[in-house]
């Protein structure tokens, strides 16, 4: 399949520990939804701000569907109004002096009633319409601050960080429906994301970036889970806590909303909390219970 | 019974600070706007300009427009050849003073306003295809509410309270250039003491109590909140 979008990008950043070289290519296709992982100060952002327009790249070509976006060895450089791509910031950046109704019509290019109509219904948001952002819920708002970008009919949509600000539980639902949305609708989307469930659960391919350079690139599993292990059970988790014994070091893991401890021998790896892991059973047939 | 030229020199004294006001909310908002949101060669030099009448003796700035308002200068000598206008000792040309006076009181509650919006709400616009002007009336102005009646009702109370400039520039004619600040100095040395005391009155109540009011209703205004 021909890229849909093909990105070259070089431009210095001053992270927090010291300058670094953003330096990142990569081609997505139409229709895919692509998550950008890493950890936070490794430029993902970065690169989610260079291809809408909002940052200049120090160097680099980026095009979309066959026309130029961005060429610095030509100095063209095609402003964020004229690029046909959708943004969504991590605080939404919903307009507070509009109603919802209003921020949605205020991004469509030609006033159109029906269409606004149809956005408010698929996105729930009908019985809230006069209603101004700042009386809304988490998960409202960002039903809202996506059917403001989708008003605008772009062809490229860049989610940054999009489900951060919500808690977990209603985080579940908004990616079901952020899935849904995004295979009816076709539309390719690059989402920037530090949550390691979140890609397993959107994305089709993933692109690793750590200090500026993309280090891996593939389908979720096949970037994460370890092939040799021939995949009998795995866990997404996050460690919650350590306790060193004399030969084991038990960890205390959440794979989801589930806590639960693991005992691994005691080597070289060191544990935080804070820190992802892959918990993986050998056993050969595991206990399986349908509890729905 | 309160003279006429009690009243008229009052009238005055407002009508001056409204046509101030009111040009520098049309001149105010595009040059805060182009401080607050842009980062441009040469924004130190202009922010120090806009800035330098809150530093400046007023008797300087009205020496310099006297200057620039003398038929022998430019652009006074312009003026009074296309349009035959002299600016110096006219009600026109205490408008021009008042409005470069009170022009740092306009522009900075304003400037300082859209710089504490978050830069996502006019990034936002920008990948909405708005241009700046579009973001700047539709978005980032109605979201800065308090700032512009701050900004209107400080440059308002600071035009009342106006006098060396208005008294270089405009000398003190009667129904002309004679504001109520001038009119409380002169009536005291022409020994009414009276008639300056009730100018003082007003002029205090009228600006103590704008600035109570702004106090209260600011503080009723939501200011912008992140979510």
């Amino acid at each position: 399949m021909e890229a849909f979008l093909t990105a070259t990008i070089q431009k210095e950043l001053n992270s927090a520990s010291g300058p670094m070289l953003l330096d990142a290519q990569f081609t997505i296709n139409k229709g895919e939804m692509v998550a950008l992982y890493g950890p936070s100060g490794s430029g993902k952002s970065t690169i989610l701000r260079i291809i809408a327009g909002l940052t200049k790249p120090s160097s680099g070509k980026i095009t979309l569907e066959n026309s130029l976006l961005s060429c610095t060895e030509t100095r063209l450089f095609q402003k964020p109004q004229d690029r046909p791509i959708g943004f969504m910031f991590q605080d939404y950046a919903l307009f507070p002096n509009m109603t919802l109704r209003e921020n949605i019509e205020f991004a469509q290019p030609k006033r159109n009633i029906n269409e606004l109509d149809y956005l408010l219904e698929l996105f729930d948001l009908g019985a809230l319409q006069h209603h101004k952002p700042l009386q809304l819920s988490g998960g409202q708002r960002q039903r809202l601050a996506l059917a403001r970008t989708l008003a605008k009919k772009p062809q490229l949509l860049l989610l940054d960080e999009p489900l951060s600000a919500v808690d977990p539980t209603i985080r579940h639902r908004l990616q079901d429906e952020l899935l849904t949305l995004q295979k009816s609708q076709a539309i390719t989307t690059l989402l920037v994301t530090h949550d390691l469930p979140e890609v397993f659960r959107l994305a089709q391919r993933v692109l690793i970036l750590e200090s500026g350079k993309i280090q891996k690139s593939g389908s979720p599993f096949d970037v994460f889970g370890d092939a040799r292990i021939s995949g009998k059970v795995q866990l997404m988790a996050e460690v919650v806590a350590v306790e060193t014994e004399d030969v084991i070091v038990i960890l205390t893991v959440l794979a989801g909303n589930t806590p639960m401890k693991v005992a691994v021998c005691k080597d070289e790896t060191t544990y935080q909390p804070g820190d992802k892991v892959l918990v993986v059973s050998k056993a050969f047939n595991p206990i399986v219970r349908k509890i729905e | 019974m309160i003279d006429p030229l009690f009243w008229e020199t009052l009238w005055l004294t407002f009508k001056l600070a409204i046509t101030t006001t009111t040009i520098l909310f049309v001149i105010g908002i595009p040059i805060a706007a182009l401080l607050g949101t842009n980062q441009f060669r040469g924004k130190p030099i202009l922010d120090a300009l806009i800035s330098m009448p809150l530093v400046l003796p007023p008797s300087v700035l009205g020496y310099y427009l006297l200057v620039a308002y003398s038929p022998d200068n430019f652009p006074g000598n312009l003026l009074k050849e296309w349009f035959d206008v002299q600016l110096a000792f006219s009600y026109e040309g205490i408008v021009i003073g008042s409005v470069i006076f009170s022009l740092p009181f306009m522009i900075s509650p304003i400037q300082s306003g859209l710089q504490n919006l978050p830069s996502s709400l006019s990034e936002a616009c920008a990948t909405l295809g708005k241009n700046k002007w579009t973001t700047l009336y539709k978005v980032l102005l109605p979201n800065i509410k308090p700032s512009l009646l701050t900004a209107g009702v400080l440059t308002f109370a600071h035009t009342i309270g106006e006098f060396g400039v208005v008294l270089m520039i405009g000398g003190n004619l009667q129904g002309r250039t004679r504001v109520a600040s001038i009119a409380i100095y002169d009536e005291l040395q022409d020994l009414h003491p009276e008639i300056a005391n009730r100018y003082a009155l007003i002029l205090f109540a009228v600006t103590f109590t704008l600035l109570i009011a702004i106090n209260l209703i600011n503080r009723k205004q939501s200011v912008w909140k992140p979510f």
